[in-house]
């Protein structure tokens, strides 16, 4: 019978997929996280694989977030090696890593990223900004004329007279995103001090840290937008928004000066060598997080995490120094812990 | 018309009045009103044609006119000696590619200053006309040992920034001097295509290669993921053709009509309707963390696309079974055929171009799409190339057109969108071809009663 012979030799294909599919051990390493890493993983991935007689890992993306949340989802070949964060790995994240029985985790620092705002090339001056204008324009709450408001400011130029009078359009990373807490830190805070709201906010009857956490929400009327998605989705808003100012990657930002506009900050140009000294104060280090348990048994894990740090291509004159990471200047003492094969206390 | 509605007093003919004498011809207010609605209501239907064919046609040019630059790439074109010392000192390197770049840069420059060009150049320009191709070099010397210390002409491509200066991206107004390309660069540029060593070719690369890391626009291609996509299908179409048609035909011609088997319609309705992305999340816990099949393979694709294609599959079929009339079946079991032998011998074949239809339009689904690829890990950097063999070809990580296409649009050079571009071509390419088959199965092997 046809139709009796065409089912038997499916349920025979299917079986002997299923089962060379279990027998096969994972050859090639595989790695998933920050998108903000996702660049450099994959110019060291394809160097790792046409320098190296391993298969060229498998990078994905999807947020910090999510990849430390799939790092930690257990210990095995159906679970990743490694997870890239642009922030460090939250006291929960091991907790939850160590309650699925991940208790080994190797920290490796790749180096440093610069966050800087940028506006279109042909849009206003938004040239000069300090945390002060940035918290300002889109904190929920800010000080004007001594006292705590719901942000009542539509325009640059009504707190800055500096600025361009042009209405206030933000488009800032969601929160699933590594760089959206970089910025909270870094910019939203900071600005919430040196405006002198958060001790409006503590003399308004506030503990320190619900101050400090009221600090960095972000208005919701509009005038600020999450993006969830990646820089590109960013930069389409805006190419389609003359006043729009958004935030990007130093990398993002270089890859785009045709189409982009960078604003100082605190008086300083975003650059590899501002990052480096620490005069830029938006920057943030990148991760990588391992697996411990799987070196020695998914082939090529330990080998991956040396190359990456190596010298020549986490340099400052290797080719991810070339697409705009900045070098960690401790690249020696990264190395020596890959080595060792050090874990996190 | 009811007869209450017709008093005696207002009928024309009761009240013995003459009727209005009027031309059939001549066209009464009623007429042409309802002759002008009609003319309005095809004029609104033109025009929700004339909308659709505009945004057809702005789409179709933006894709063509963004997508062709992928298709031609700009190669430096030169003979390149690589000498057995070289070779071994860059074997002993950690980043044998870089090292592999340096001596081609190396020569070139050499090779330059010979023929006395008469743009001032240096090392540091030539790195950043040249793209990455440490890696082309490489891999040549290592399969052709014996090419050592002989000139070998290699076609190796040129960097992002210049591949745009030759397709009009960039230009000298817009490029703004960085460590990836500086004004003075694009003299030495002009000088080098006038020489004939940097040239714009096709770029076969695109079609065949894999995909690249995110500083070599150049070196990729939707190759791979197109034969990721491919051993994706072949799972689709060996699991979901057999399968979808078992159960329609079951439903269809044998099963009872109860309560259960209304109850299993409904669900099948209901699963044509569900978003592709919850197929993912099924993939990833019951595929790649229950039963432990690997991560990123064609395999978890082709089987999460499974369940997506069935339910369309099984309602096209049964469609296609319903269509072909009972008088068949009657003749076939009234000579004393079985029912099992009057639905494979007499049923099936009859239905079989509505069936393949079906299937094809479902496979042409399947191909494009994105969403559950993404949680079973085939969306990001697979760049692994051909696979070994037709078994691997299942198993080892591969990326697919559509999941292709969305990581290089995320991409922050430039060079990627157009990438992006240029692989939405290729997959229309794809789905047009499945969908004209489609048609003519249907007009040449559909009977009609």
């Amino acid at each position: 019978m046809k139709f009796t012979t065409l089912v038997s030799a499916t349920a025979v294909a299917v079986a002997s997929t299923a089962f060379v599919g279990a027998a096969q051990a994972r050859d090639q390493v595989q790695v998933a996280g920050s998108s903000t890493v996702l660049p450099y993983a994959s110019i060291v991935a394809e160097a790792f694989g046409e320098n190296t007689d391993f298969p060229i890992p498998v990078v994905e993306s999807g947020g910090s977030s999510a990849g430390l949340k799939r790092f930690c989802e257990g210990v095995g070949e159906n679970t990743i090696d490694v997870a890239n964060a642009s922030r460090k790995i939250r006291e929960k994240e091991i907790k939850a890593c160590a309650e699925a029985g991940v208790k080994d985790i190797i920290e490796v620092r790749i180096g440093y990223d610069g966050i800087v705002f940028a506006s279109q090339k042909d849009g206003p001056a938004f040239t000069a900004f300090q945390p002060a204008d940035i918290f300002n324009a889109l904190g929920a709450k800010v000080l004007k004329d001594g006292e705590l408001v719901d942000n009542p400011y539509n325009n640059w130029a009504e707190f800055n007279a500096d600025l361009p009078d042009v209405g206030i359009a933000a488009f800032i990373p969601g929160t699933k995103h590594g760089t959206r807490e970089v910025f909270e830190e870094k910019v939203l805070a900071v600005g919430c001090e040196a405006t002198g709201a958060l001790q409006a906010m503590i003399d308004s009857g506030m503990s320190e840290d619900d101050a400090e956490d009221a600090c960095i929400d972000v208005r919701t009327d509009g005038k600020s937008t999450d993006i969830d998605g990646d820089y590109t989705e960013t930069l389409a808003r805006i190419d389609s928004n003359p006043n729009g100012i958004g935030v990007f990657g130093l990398a993002f930002y270089e890859n785009n000066t045709d189409k982009l506009k960078v604003a100082t900050m605190g008086d300083v140009a975003p650059n590899t060598e501002s990052i480096a000294s620490g005069e830029y104060p938006v920057s943030r280090p990148l991760f990588f997080y391992v697996k411990k348990a799987h070196i020695g048994v998914i082939p090529g894990l330990k080998e991956y995490a040396q190359f990456f740090t190596a010298d020549e291509i986490a340099g400052p004159s290797g080719p991810l120094a070339q697409y705009g990471l900045v070098a960690d200047p401790e690249l020696a003492a990264t190395q020596a812990s890959i080595a060792a094969e050090e874990t996190m206390k | 018309m009811t007869d209450t509605t017709l008093s005696p007093e207002t009928s024309p003919a009761a009240a013995g009045e003459p009727v209005k004498s009027k031309s059939l011809y001549a066209l009464d207010d009623l007429t042409r009103k309802r002759n002008a609605s009609e003319k309005r209501f095809k004029l609104y239907g033109l025009g929700a044609v004339l909308i659709g064919v505009f945004f057809l046609v702005v789409l179709a040019t933006a894709i063509i006119s963004q997508g062709i630059p992928a298709f031609t790439r700009t190669i430096v074109e030169v003979e390149f000696t690589l000498t057995q010392e070289q070779y071994d000192a860059a074997e002993k390197e950690l980043f044998k590619t870089k090292a592999y770049e340096q001596f081609f840069i190396g020569a070139l420059q050499g090779q330059l200053e010979e023929s006395g060009m008469s743009v001032p150049f240096d090392a540091a320009a030539i790195e950043r006309i040249v793209g990455k191709t440490g890696g082309t070099i490489r891999e040549y010397f290592k399969a052709n040992p014996g090419a050592l210390g002989a000139p070998a002409a290699f076609e190796l491509a040129a960097s992002s920034r210049v591949d745009g200066y030759s397709n009009g991206r960039v230009t000298r107004e817009t490029l703004t001097d960085s460590r990836f390309l500086e004004k003075s660069d694009l003299d030495i540029v002009d000088a080098l295509v006038e020489a004939g060593i940097i040239k714009t070719v096709f770029n076969w690369n695109f079609i065949t290669g894999a995909d690249s890391g995110v500083d070599n626009p150049g070196g990729a291609g939707i190759g791979a993921s197109v034969i990721g996509s491919f051993f994706m299908m072949l799972v689709v179409l060996f699991l979901s053709l057999p399968i979808g048609v078992a159960a329609s035909i079951y439903l269809e011609e044998f099963a009872p009509q109860n309560r259960f088997t209304d109850m299993i319609e409904v669900n099948i309705s209901n699963l044509a309707a569900v978003p592709s992305i919850v197929f993912g999340i099924l993939g990833l816990a019951v595929f790649i963390q229950f039963m432990h099949l690997p991560q990123s393979a064609p395999l978890v694709g082709g089987l999460v696309l499974t369940l997506m294609t069935l339910p369309t599959i099984i309602i096209s079929t049964r469609a296609s079974l319903k269509a072909v009339p009972p008088s068949i079946r009657d003749a076939a079991l009234g000579v004393g055929a079985s029912k099992m032998q009057s639905i494979f011998h007499h049923v099936l074949p009859l239905a079989m171009p509505g069936i393949l239809t079906g299937t094809i339009i479902g496979l042409a689904q399947a191909l494009g799409e994105t969403a559950p690829l993404l949680l079973i890990g085939m969306v990001g950097f697979v760049a692994r190339g051909y696979p070994d063999g037709f078994i691997t070809g299942f198993i080892e990580p591969n990326s697919a057109m559509p999941a292709q296409i969305y990581t290089w649009a995320a991409r922050a050079d430039y060079a990627f969108y157009e990438k992006a571009w240029g692989g939405i071509i290729v997959l229309l390419v794809f789905l047009l071809t499945m969908n004209i088959l489609a048609v003519i199965l249907r007009r040449r092997f559909e009977r009609r009663w």
